[in-house]
């Protein structure tokens, strides 16, 4: 991508000659990108954790049919509450973790562009999950009526209520925040020659999925400040009563709502992105076709949310516009598949952990792509609405997509970040664990879907035991496998198998990124002295 | 002024995890306050007092370092970019509600009379409502309560909103003169200009309480009269608020002005306040005319 000649990596001057704090201190007060990252990267790995302790609530209890371990209000409150922690906890804080590590390091600047603010982005975001955790333990339980928090019925959560609207709106000032730093640092705080079409892909699709982020977090922000004055100050937004509309609630939260899918997404492909060249020892094929590619993806996801309402009574018209609109999602997706394919095809590829990772996501995100298409058609739509099938496809697009894709970020940057070599066997058997897991769990609830089977109940009839028991199975093996990786995790922090990592640590890598260019793991600050990049072309 | 490989980076910050305390024991006390809990009150006291603090804390803090010299001409453009793209954040946050009221007088309120695909909707609720706006809804809501036949007053654009128009069409003007004169080191016309523009932004919130109060007390016309009181005191009320914080910026550039601060080079809080009060007057533009004209 771009090649650097700089010897002032390690240069101080006397401005700049700051360590770190002493003891635990350092990472309350921080400034410093890297350390707010490790702190993001942390966070979300713990959530990810709650959240999927929640969703093995969810397997078990639904294991066999009938009533066996919770309570039909408990089960629901798990099934919103996993769905809130794993996108505001996990999936979000996982790539605001990777684009603080990564992005000064990557466009050869110093640190963040708002570094106070920076510190405060993460900070919020612990208090709103706080707040979130908060109502699990209030009068009425946690908010039960699905992570979309619909109108009427999610007015008659107990005391949790606005609890979990100001825990949204905190989430959406530590997204807002951290999104504005973002732009900043990319527009600001590139190096002299790191011009735009140079910038590694990550960079670019976390730029537009910034510009996603302060978009659509102050929407979701009106939509629940409205929730709460319905509920204690007498409006009547989602009240007919008054002559206003629940449905109006449905509008505005999936306009939030459908950006915010692929604001979990747009990362993924920009890391995936990333990863698949320096497996395949060639160049990304196509790269400013990705670039547009990831910019058409943002806009179409202004234009296409009721695709998410197909059965609420909408006029035709609303119907028929909404289902071409989605469709053309696949053009600029079936782009990205494509080049990602093609950046393999005849490379000398090598399979590391990482690179299993991004292979299975390529495949397995297709695979959610394509139940994304069916369900696009509005008449099959009507079928599918509110069945397995939809959390089948969702979770496609998220477990074996983003969240495979932060596993392989972690894989990939652990070693520059520590300085340590992971233990690669112990890699390559959490890969293998879950890509096999992922799949008995997820792939039976299409049938379960197509069968009838509808999300968000507790029990069912005794048709869908089968295929139940089977992701059930599946899911407790994912879930115990994910221990692997705190594993290693923590075994690579303390020091992995022993091997000191090159500067590169994979090979060619300088390629790739300014990141290679850097010491393993590189000093606590870096590119004091903006680094010479020399262009070099895209093939 | 310098080039960028003297990037100033601020380390040890203790005034955001000190925001992120205030801001968070206030919210959770407002949650408190609205279930009925005792303790909300003083957490939110609690809250609230922390946040000026850090608020004053911090300002004061980025005051200082600017004028001593700290931040270059990059800091001054990421701290330029920070504020447009929070300016762009707001703005998202007033399309809500604008598509709400949008929603509601075109479709929503339509389809309650039975138009469109509201034909079986108005048979099987409301058979005896027609639409029209203002409305308070097929069930009358006066208060958040239903009533038999309640009967409100439609906010009239020409008293109080069209004055409060020109305040603020006028404060717009002041606060540019007043630009001029920071550029042109007129000191003089610098204070008066912001003395003028947070004198017309105070009294812009004044008119409005005395608008306020009338709704209330004579016109029947509240939060809770149906989704017309939902929208116009949703939609004034935040642009309201977001006056009120704009105001109270300007006048801390007021006084960082009449304490010397401030060049024709380095004046980014006095932008960032121009900006924000620009933002805030074309919002009221859009609610003049599409909540008291149309």
């Amino acid at each position: 991508m771009s090649a650097v000649i700089s010897e002032h990596d390690e240069h101080h001057d006397e401005h700049h000659d700051h360590g770190p704090e002493k003891g635990l201190l350092r990472w309350v007060i921080t400034t410093n990108h890297k350390d707010i990252g490790t702190l993001y990267l942390f966070f979300a790995l713990a959530m990810f954790f709650v959240g999927g302790a929640m969703a093995m609530v969810i397997r078990a209890e639904l294991f066999e049919p009938g009533m066996q371990f919770v309570q039909p209000q408990f089960f629901n409150s798990m099934t919103t509450m996993h769905a809130l922690v794993m996108v505001f906890g996990a999936v979000m804080p996982g790539f605001v973790g990777l684009a603080n590590w990564m992005i000064p390091m990557m466009i050869g600047a110093p640190d963040m562009a708002l570094p106070r603010m920076n510190n405060m982005s993460f900070w919020v975001l612990v208090a709103g999950v706080l707040l979130l955790a908060s109502t699990l333990f209030m009068e009425g339980g946690a908010p039960a009526g699905g992570w979309t928090l619909y109108p009427p019925l999610v007015l008659q959560t107990g005391n949790a209520l606005p609890f979990a609207i100001f825990s949204v709106h905190l989430l959406g000032i530590s997204s807002i925040m951290g999104a504005i730093n973002i732009i900043a640092t990319i527009f600001n705080m590139r190096a002299p020659g790191m011009t735009l079409m140079k910038m590694p892909l990550f960079v670019w699709t976390w730029l537009i999925t910034a510009f996603l982020l302060i978009a659509v977090m102050p929407v979701f922000a009106g939509a629940v400040t409205m929730l709460l004055t319905d509920k204690f100050f007498g409006t009547s937004f989602f009240d007919a009563a008054g002559g206003g509309d629940p449905v109006l609630y449905q509008h505005i939260f999936w306009f939030f709502g459908h950006p915010e899918v692929y604001i979990m997404i747009l990362p993924t492909f920009g890391v995936a992105s990333t990863i698949i060249p320096v497996f395949a020892r060639k160049p990304l094929f196509g790269y400013s076709s990705m670039v547009y590619a990831t910019a058409a993806i943002a806009f179409l996801s202004f234009i296409v949310w009721a695709h998410h309402m197909f059965t609420v009574g909408m006029p035709v018209a609303g119907e028929l516009y909404f289902m071409y609109a989605t469709m053309l999602i696949a053009i600029p997706t079936g782009v990205k598949v494509f080049n990602w394919t093609a950046t393999m095809w005849k490379g000398a590829m090598t399979f590391e952990t990482p690179m299993l990772f991004s292979i299975a996501f390529v495949v397995l995100f297709t695979i959610g792509g394509f139940t994304g298409l069916m369900m696009s058609i509005a008449p099959s739509d009507f079928q599918y609405h509110d069945t397995y099938f939809i959390v089948a496809h969702f979770h496609y697009t998220l477990v074996p997509a983003s969240v495979f894709i932060l596993m392989a970020a972690g894989y990939y940057w652990l070693p520059k970040w520590t300085g340590h070599m992971y233990n690669e066997k112990i890699g390559q058997l959490h890969f293998w664990l879950s890509v096999i897991s992922v799949n008995i769990l997820f792939f039976p609830q299409h049938f379960l879907g197509l069968a009838g089977m509808p999300r968000r109940i507790p029990d069912y009839a005794v048709q869908f035991a089968d295929w139940n028991m089977i992701s059930s199975i599946g899911g407790f093996i994912f879930g115990a496998s994910q221990l692997l990786f705190l594993y290693i995790v923590i075994d690579t922090i303390r020091g992995g198998t022993g091997e000191k990592v090159t500067d590169e640590v994979w090979e060619d890598a300088h390629k790739h990124g300014l990141e290679w260019t850097l010491p393993s793991p590189p000093p606590y600050h870096t590119f004091t002295t903006p680094p010479n990049v020399i262009p070099t072309e895209h093939v | 002024m310098s080039s960028s490989d003297t990037y100033y980076i601020p380390h040890k910050a203790t005034w955001p995890v000190m925001a992120t305390f205030g801001l968070a024991t206030l919210l959770a006390g407002f949650a408190n306050y609205l279930n009925g809990s005792s303790i909300g009150s003083p957490m939110m006291i609690i809250g609230f007092t922390i946040f000026i603090i850090m608020l004053a804390g911090w300002f004061t803090l980025q005051a200082t370092e600017s004028e001593t010299g700290l931040y270059n001409k990059q800091v001054g453009i990421s701290f330029r970019m920070g504020m447009m793209w929070f300016i762009f954040s707001e703005i998202m946050f007033f399309a809500v509600f604008f598509g709400t009221l949008w929603y509601t007088r075109n479709l929503s309120v339509p389809w309650l009379g039975g138009e469109g695909i509201g034909a079986a909707t108005k048979e099987l609720l409301w058979p005896n409502f027609e639409a029209h706006w203002p409305t308070n809804g097929p069930g009358h809501l006066l208060d958040g309560k239903p009533t038999e036949h309640g009967e409100f007053e439609k906010m009239s654009a020409w008293g109080l909103p069209f004055l409060n128009t020109l305040l603020l069409l006028s404060s717009g003007v002041t606060v540019t003169w007043a630009h001029h004169g920071l550029l042109e080191k007129n000191r003089a016309q610098l204070i008066k200009g912001l003395a003028a523009t947070v004198a017309l932004g105070f009294l812009f919130v004044i008119f409005q309480a005395i608008e306020y109060h009338e709704a209330y007390s004579e016109m029947g016309l509240t939060l809770g009269t149906g989704i017309y009181g939902s929208t116009f005191f949703m939609l004034t009320g935040f642009h309201g608020f977001h006056v009120c914080v704009g105001a109270i910026i300007l006048s801390v550039v007021l006084f960082r002005t009449t304490k010397g601060h401030f060049s024709p080079e380095n004046h980014f809080a006095f932008e960032a306040a121009a900006w924000y009060w620009h933002f805030v007057d074309v919002v009221w533009l859009g609610l003049f005319i599409f909540v008291y004209i149309l």
